[in-house]
């Protein structure tokens, strides 16, 4: 965390709900999507937001862009308190964040060229003149490698990887201090991934906005990210910078989840024991009562009946930014481990 | 000992009215007994149309020349009575998404029974309490009460485990898996594969595994064939292809997945351009123009494979490590 200046965003007590209509199922249930999650992005930050299916990263990106409207909390950005403010008072802080989507494919509009595509965010922010916007353009699709005359296509004519260089360049067309990435590359092939990985990181240093970076491959936020915080069924489970957080990973559930991402590396794929993890994630309907892993953490016993009455809260364990929401963590003590070496947790010892 | 499962040769061509893609071309692979096959590549390199032609799934519109013997027999041109008897029985599929291979309206019971039923003509009790015992095999919790459940009340990494009971319901000699665990978080993907490994060890099922993720297949393959653009680019035993590597491709595509602590610093690697159009098979190599080891040899014949290392294959003119 760097301590100068003002955080780019500020997340306070974050939560969504969703109501569920009357349906078969439905009748007023409330989905606790996102449940109390707070966070801050320095200037210049990449924070990354790794969870499996259903753990509320993506709300969270959502939440703050205001595409979904926060039940509580606070969202401030550059300072100011965006939480609450109308779509019209929205418009001149809409130019200082910006979402790249997962699908390439459904999040540009087809029947608009990429050069329309990319210019449209400048002509509503009034960043151009008319006779400018197009030598931005050709500006935008040469900083992310795009050949200028693509600008002229429709999206359909191009391929995943380069439709996600339209968006990033529509993104990064009204240079943005705070860039939220959902998934940008877990659509694509491997070989595409790579390049719009390293074309994110290239830009991000050169242009140094900070990133929301939300995705569910551990090794890709390790690759990007300054920070990374985990989140689990709407909480944030642990937080810490990453180096940190890969070499020693406190919560339980950050330890599982490194030990089952694979590695390509037969030896160490299959020498390393695997912390499994019993059943499923519950149903963010009904989250478990006090801490929302215990149904599922392997240490349950040692941690109950605490964990079943009280709600574990995110503090700093080492004094140093390390932040671990759970009983058995505690400042000073050791980390429990759920396998005996720590390396093969993160997979591979540096070669 | 024959392989188990032997495809030479085989190419498959769609035909439609914007011309015709050839989807596969020269394909071979051979299958031991027991033994997991992983099949990597990126989309659209035709390691799913591989599989489908195994067993004659592909559509109407595709044409198939090669030869594939399964245990002896040819399946390429064998009759659809013929086929069915071993689909599902001797060969069957796991895919990536599994709702689309269970029927939402009926019970995971039922549709496992109606496979025994179907094939091992067993009556309703005895198929029933076969039932049990194969979700309790693929490790589903209380069995006894799952199989009145529907598909919706099962989680995704629970419908996988029930899709893969299905295809072990009657002892198949060979399981092919397409992508299985592609559509599934982290932690249920790691179940999956130990599941997948735990089968192997008891039942002996040789596996077919596709899929594009190099970690997966380092976890579970004994033999790896890459492909790329419809050809085999590379083949060789799990370990000797990790560890030397020879065709720019699969470099390549190591060198492009984030690891832990290795590319933190680096930039990953790239792999320039994009795969090529299918639509007509190039006389050259199909990797050339997005390699930078090609020469005018490259760009005016095909490499065959070749072996450049004890039972490592290359179709490559300049294989190498670096």
């Amino acid at each position: 965390m760097t301590a100068e200046g003002q955080p780019v965003l500020e997340v306070e007590g974050l939560v969504k709900h969703f109501t569920l209509g009357r349906g078969v199922s439905g009748s007023g249930r409330v989905v606790h999507a996102v449940d109390g999650v707070s966070f801050s992005i320095a200037p210049g930050e990449v924070l990354g937001l790794v969870g499996e299916s259903g753990s509320g990263k993506t709300t969270v990106g959502y939440c703050i862009n205001r595409l979904y409207e926060p039940t509580a909390g606070t969202i401030r950005l550059d300072g100011a308190d965006i939480t609450h403010l109308s779509r019209r008072e929205l418009r001149p802080h809409r130019r200082r964040m910006h979402i790249v989507f997962q699908d390439p494919y459904s999040s540009l509009n087809p029947r608009m060229t990429c050069g329309q595509i990319v210019g449209e965010p400048l002509r509503l922010h009034k960043l151009a003149r008319r006779s400018g916007i197009d030598a931005r353009v050709v500006e935008l699709f040469d900083s992310v490698g795009l050949r200028p005359e693509l600008r002229f296509r429709y999206p359909h004519e191009l391929s995943g990887g380069q439709r996600q260089r339209v968006g990033l360049a529509r993104s990064l067309s009204v240079s943005p201090d705070l860039l939220i990435a959902d998934e940008p590359v877990s659509a694509l092939d491997v070989s595409v991934q790579a390049s719009v990985l390293n074309l994110l990181r290239d830009l991000q240093k050169e242009l140094g906005f900070s990133c929301l970076f939300i995705s569910h491959d551990l090794a890709t936020v390790e690759f990007l990210c300054d920070r990374v915080a985990v989140m689990y069924l709407g909480k944030i489970v642990e937080l810490a910078p990453r180096d940190e957080l890969f070499a020693r990973p406190q919560h339980p559930y950050t330890q599982a989840l490194l030990s089952a991402a694979v590695v390509p590396d037969p030896e160490i794929q299959r020498t390393r024991t695997r912390v499994l993890l019993e059943g499923d994630i519950p149903s963010p309907i009904e989250p478990p009562s006090g801490c929302r892993f215990r149904t599922r953490c392997p240490l349950e016993r040692e941690s109950a009946p605490r964990s079943t009455d009280e709600e574990p809260p995110l503090v700093d364990v080492t004094g140093g930014g390390h932040f671990v929401a759970c009983h058995l963590v505690r400042r000073g003590a050791e980390a429990p481990r759920l396998t005996e070496s720590p390396v093969e947790l993160a997979g591979a010892p540096e070669r | 000992m024959e392989p188990l499962l032997q495809v030479r040769d085989l190419s498959v061509r769609f035909d439609s009215d914007e011309g015709s893609v050839h989807a596969v071309d020269g394909m071979s692979l051979e299958l031991a007994w027991g033994q997991v096959l992983g099949i990597v590549g990126e989309s659209g390199c035709g390691k799913s149309v591989t599989a489908l032609s195994i067993l004659g799934l592909l559509p109407k519109t595709a044409t198939v020349t090669g030869s594939v013997r399964f245990d002896g027999e040819e399946l390429l041109g064998a009759s659809g009575s013929q086929l069915r008897k071993i689909r599902g029985r001797q060969i069957s599929f796991v895919f990536q998404e599994p709702m689309t291979s269970l029927n939402p309206v009926l019970r995971i019971g039922h549709q496992i029974e109606e496979v025994l039923r179907e094939h091992l003509s067993l009556s309703r009790s005895a198929a029933k309490k076969r039932v049990v015992e194969l979700l309790d095999l693929v490790h589903i919790p209380d069995p006894g009460r799952r199989i009145d459940e529907y598909p919706h009340q099962l989680s995704g990494g629970m419908r996988q485990r029930v899709v893969i009971a299905m295809a072990l319901a009657c002892d198949p000699k060979i399981l092919i898996a397409d992508e299985p665990t592609t559509a599934l978080d982290v932690t249920i993907q790691a179940g999956i594969l130990d599941l997948l490994r735990e089968l192997r060890a008891r039942l002996g099922t040789a596996i077919i595994l596709i899929t594009h993720n190099l970690g997966v297949v380092a976890d579970l393959a004994d033999r790896v064939v890459v492909m790329y653009a419809g050809r085999k680019a590379e083949e060789a035993a799990v370990a000797e292809l990790f560890a030397h590597p020879q065709h720019p491709y699969t470099i390549g595509l190591l060198g492009a997945v984030p690891r832990a602590g290795s590319a933190r610093n680096g930039r990953l690697q790239e792999i320039p351009g994009r795969v090529p159009s299918l639509a007509e098979l190039p006389a050259h190599c199909a990797f050339a123009d997005r390699c930078t080891r090609a020469d005018e040899q490259s760009w005016s014949s095909v490499p065959e494979l070749r072996l450049v290392r004890p039972d490592h294959t290359v179709a490559c003119f300049h294989p190498g490590e670096r």
